[in-house]
């Protein structure tokens, strides 16, 4: 079957491609900018065709349990929020990367802290990276920069997320949501009729029974757990990561930045370039795993490196990691829901330079 | 061939549908295209804008600061936006309402007077057809008959019956359209 | 010249009969044409302006259209996050047991998530004013489906109307509350005409006392319109709220206290 061509938001890409991957729940409450989704799919009704549930929760904290409760059958099943709503988030996600169960959490995100502003910005960064609830843990994150990546993104945050037993996070932010381009959606997917072994489906006397809990009251036992989690997040290290090069090859400058920031850096870089500066753009896609050996590889290669976020320098921390003091790293970027301007980041290396 | 525009005027103007038209053109013909709408509190207050790009080649920044093309449809954005036009630029505006007209001359100016036209054509709803037939006109990056694709895409079924009276209001719009000296 | 001598003369400190309340900001309202926001900001003014409370008073903005109800009533703030103004009120309350504490929130705010925050606070019998809008959808985020949706009404999530098997029926918060012992004064109004404005603002200046003999919670249920998200004209909306909203919510008092009650009863057999 042949790939169908739309003009979309982001927002609408996430909740198509969500029918057509096949997925059997979502679960979300209203939060601009990423109220769109939930929006299309109580209009596209996917119950009446693919039988993918679709409801409305009392709250972002009722939502994730439900994601909760869904994902430990077995199921395919997401929710979507934007900033403060994911912050409520936190607690079940933690719970769902202790019980090791997989699912797709889509955060929109605008300007914080607090209720901020409505928005883009990507200062949610190290919330979702770093584990963002308590305990030790990681999200598989990637990081869209197109309505296109917004549609393709859910079928391969499904596919990481069962393949490693663990939530991945798709951290977008409010221009990638609201704003329209071509995508190209994929053939609609029949959801799945079987489930993996180790869901919870009503225990046959042929087995033994499963238990879905983030629980040990052994410490020595939670310790192995934890060992098991540190192996699975560098067996993720090694495999996952993914990451897109623009006009790197003779560049003396590399400017890093994900989602928006990116694009916006791939226009500085026409303006840069046009002036006679020599730069390049590092797109992390994946950024947990971190591109970190690329990163150190390139940083032998150049002069200076700028990590360009929509926040106050989060991102940019895992890039002096990974640069690891070969050369000098910088942080620029607007805050608040303004998006960095493409002349603006030029204005900010030459003056580095 | 990459063209940036700005379309801005009051949110009842159609403002976010003719740039929807706009950029499901461009796929027709086969360009890239982006969508950037304002979004937020403000919308209440009544004034929309959206930024479109349309492109031969992969997009970069879907939001950006300075334009090809401001189609400009109140006087808040036109104080707004006047300045963000890239000398050698082109202003579209309709002066319904407009009371300082606008004054640079690094720029081409054209005025569009589509109000009054869909005043005589009897129909409100067509206002931004006739702003972006006289856009085409000036800009004719799209040809006629992928409009009218982009038309039917981005309408709903059940007012594809409305196409024909849009199409004579893009005509209208190429008409009508002067330069300003 | 006769004209411009004509208002001079009528305007005059005792020609007056209307004017901005004193307590009200210069801000212009944000809220759509024919939102009932406005007027209820408007009368909660008044009762504080005229019960002589700006000094005493500490209100809890929702997240909802009425998030920048700090912007237009010249009074001390907080904002909550969404739901959560019961709580922050329940330790101002504890800690500043003079002042005069009141929530301000929309019913996707108190109904939905800030359900458990509602129930508690009222539960406790918190000394404090709950006032409680109740449009039947998400205004805020463009017209969702709220807790209170009417069956069968379209939202933009429930764009074939509220299919109560699949979404849950319409929670009416206010009766819960009225069961708990906590609760003192349990009320439901409207502010769309004149006369309802008047009654609406008698509830409130009696929740004030209330509050002052520490009585416990005061929950005033304002049953408004949300013309934008219900897309209709504001008169439509108004219409529309008198045909579905009224009978679904019915006003008038759920929870009187006890003392008034036994004052009625003395007065009518006096009567008899
Ligand atoms: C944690 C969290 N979730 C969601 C939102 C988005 N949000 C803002 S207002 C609102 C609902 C407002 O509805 P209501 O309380 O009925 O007030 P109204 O606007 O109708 O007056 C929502 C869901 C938010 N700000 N924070
Ligand atoms: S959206 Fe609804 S509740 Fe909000 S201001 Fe407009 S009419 Fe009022
Ligand atoms: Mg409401």
């Amino acid at each position: 079957m042949e790939k169908e061509l739309r003009l979309m938001k982001g927002n609408e890409a996430v909740a198509e491609a969500a029918i057509r991957t096949g997925a059997d729940g979502y679960f979300g409450y209203p939060i601009t900018p990423q109220s769109e989704i939930l929006e299309y799919l109580m209009e596209a009704d996917p119950y009446h065709t693919t039988g993918m549930v679709v409801l409305q929760a009392e709250s972002e904290v009722a939502a994730i349990n439900m994601v909760y409760g869904g994902a430990a059958c077995g199921k395919k099943v997401m929710t979507t929020s934007s900033s403060p709503g994911i912050s409520l988030k936190q607690e079940g996600i933690t719970y769902i990367a202790g019980a090791e169960l997989p699912c797709l959490i889509v955060n929109v995100v605008r300007g914080g802290p607090g209720l901020g502003t409505i928005q883009p910005a990507q200062s949610d960064y190290f919330q979702a990276t770093k584990g963002g609830g308590h305990g030790d843990y990681h999200l598989i994150v990637l990081a869209p920069a197109s309505v296109q990546e917004m549609a393709d993104f859910v079928e391969l945050g499904f596919d990481l997320a069962f393949k490693y037993r663990n939530p991945v996070m798709m951290l977008s932010d409010g221009a990638i949501g609201q704003m329209m381009e071509k995508v190209w959606l994929s053939p609609q997917k029949e959801r799945s009729k079987t489930v993996p072994a180790w869901a919870t489906t009503g225990k046959p006397a042929t087995r033994d029974r499963i238990i879905i809990t983030s629980l040990d009251l052994d410490p020595n036992g939670q310790e192995r757990f934890n060992q098991k989690l540190v192996a699975k997040y560098n067996e993720i290290r090694e495999k996952e990561v993914r990451y897109e090069e623009f006009q790197c090859e003779d560049a003396e400058y590399i400017l890093v930045a994900y989602g928006t920031s990116a694009r916006v850096c791939m226009k500085s870089i026409q303006l840069a370039r046009a002036q006679g500066i020599k730069v390049g753009l590092l797109r992390p896609i994946t950024l947990f795993p971190f591109p970190t050996k690329r990163l150190n590889e390139l940083a032998g290669k150049v002069k200076m490196m700028v990590s360009v976020e929509m926040s106050a320098g989060q991102m940019v921390e895992d890039v002096m990691l990974s640069v690891n003091g070969k050369v000098p790293v910088y942080h620029f970027g607007r805050m608040g829901g303004i998006v960095t301007e493409p002349e603006e980041v030029v204005d900010f290396l030459k003056s580095k330079i | 061939m990459t063209e940036e525009i700005i379309i801005a005027g009051f949110g009842g103007q159609g403002v976010l549908s003719m740039g929807k038209i706009m950029a499901y053109s461009g796929v027709m013909q086969d360009m890239e295209v982006s969508w950037m709408p304002s979004y937020g509190p403000e919308m209440r207050g009544g004034t929309a804008n959206v930024t479109v790009i349309i492109s031969s080649e992969r997009i970069s920044s879907p939001i950006i600061k300075h334009f090809d093309t401001g189609i400009i449809l109140n006087q808040q954005s036109l104080d707004k936006f006047e300045d963000s036009i890239k000398p050698g630029g082109v202003l579209i505006y309709d002066s319904n309402g407009i009371t300082r007209h606008p004054e640079r001359k690094d720029i081409t100016i054209y005025r569009v007077d589509a109000a009054e036209e869909a005043g005589k054509m009897n129909s409100p709803k067509v206002f931004n057809m006739i702003v972006l037939g006289g856009f085409l006109k000036v800009k004719p990056i799209i040809r006629m008959e992928n409009v009218v694709k982009g038309l039917k895409k981005s309408l709903p079924e059940r007012y594809h019956n409305l196409i024909p009276m849009n199409e004579t209001a893009l005509q209208r719009g190429m008409e009508i359209i002067v330069p300003v000296a | 010249m006769a004209q411009a001598t004509g208002i001079k003369e009528i305007i005059k400190p005792e020609n007056l009969v209307y004017r901005k309340t004193k307590v009200m900001t210069d801000n212009i309202l944000s809220y759509c044409p024919g939102c009932g926001h406005g007027t209820a900001h408007r009368i909660l003014a008044e009762i504080i302006d005229e019960e002589g409370l700006q000094s005493e008073t500490i209100g809890i903005s929702p997240v909802g259209c009425s998030v920048l109800l700090y912007e237009f009533i010249d009074i001390d703030w907080q904002e909550a996050a969404h739901g959560r103004a019961p709580a922050l009120a329940t330790a101002i309350k504890r800690l500043l047991p003079d002042k005069f504490v009141f929530t301000y929130q929309g019913d996707g705010d108190l109904a939905a998530i800030g359900t458990a925050e509602t129930i508690h606070t009222c539960n406790r019998g918190e000394n404090i004013l709950i006032i409680f809008i109740n449009n039947g959808i998400y205004g805020m985020t463009g017209g969702q489906m709220a807790p209170t949706t009417l069956p069968g009404m379209k939202s933009s999530t429930s764009p074939y109307g509220r299919d109560v098997k699949l979404m849950g029926n319409p929670l009416k918060m206010t009766d819960i509350v009225a069961t708990l012992p906590g609760t003192y004064y349990v009320t439901r109004q409207s502010v769309h005409t004149p006369v309802n404005v008047r009654k609406t603002k008698k509830a409130i200046r009696k929740a004030v006392h209330y509050q002052k003999l520490n009585k416990g919670t005061c929950f005033i249920e304002i049953v408004s319109n949300c013309p934008s998200g219900w897309k209709m004209t504001p008169v439509e909306a108004n219409k529309w709220m008198e045909a579905n909203m009224f009978p679904f919510y019915p006003l008038g008092d759920l929870k009187v206290p006890a003392e008034e009650n036994a004052q009625k009863t003395t007065n009518s057999e006096k009567n008899d």
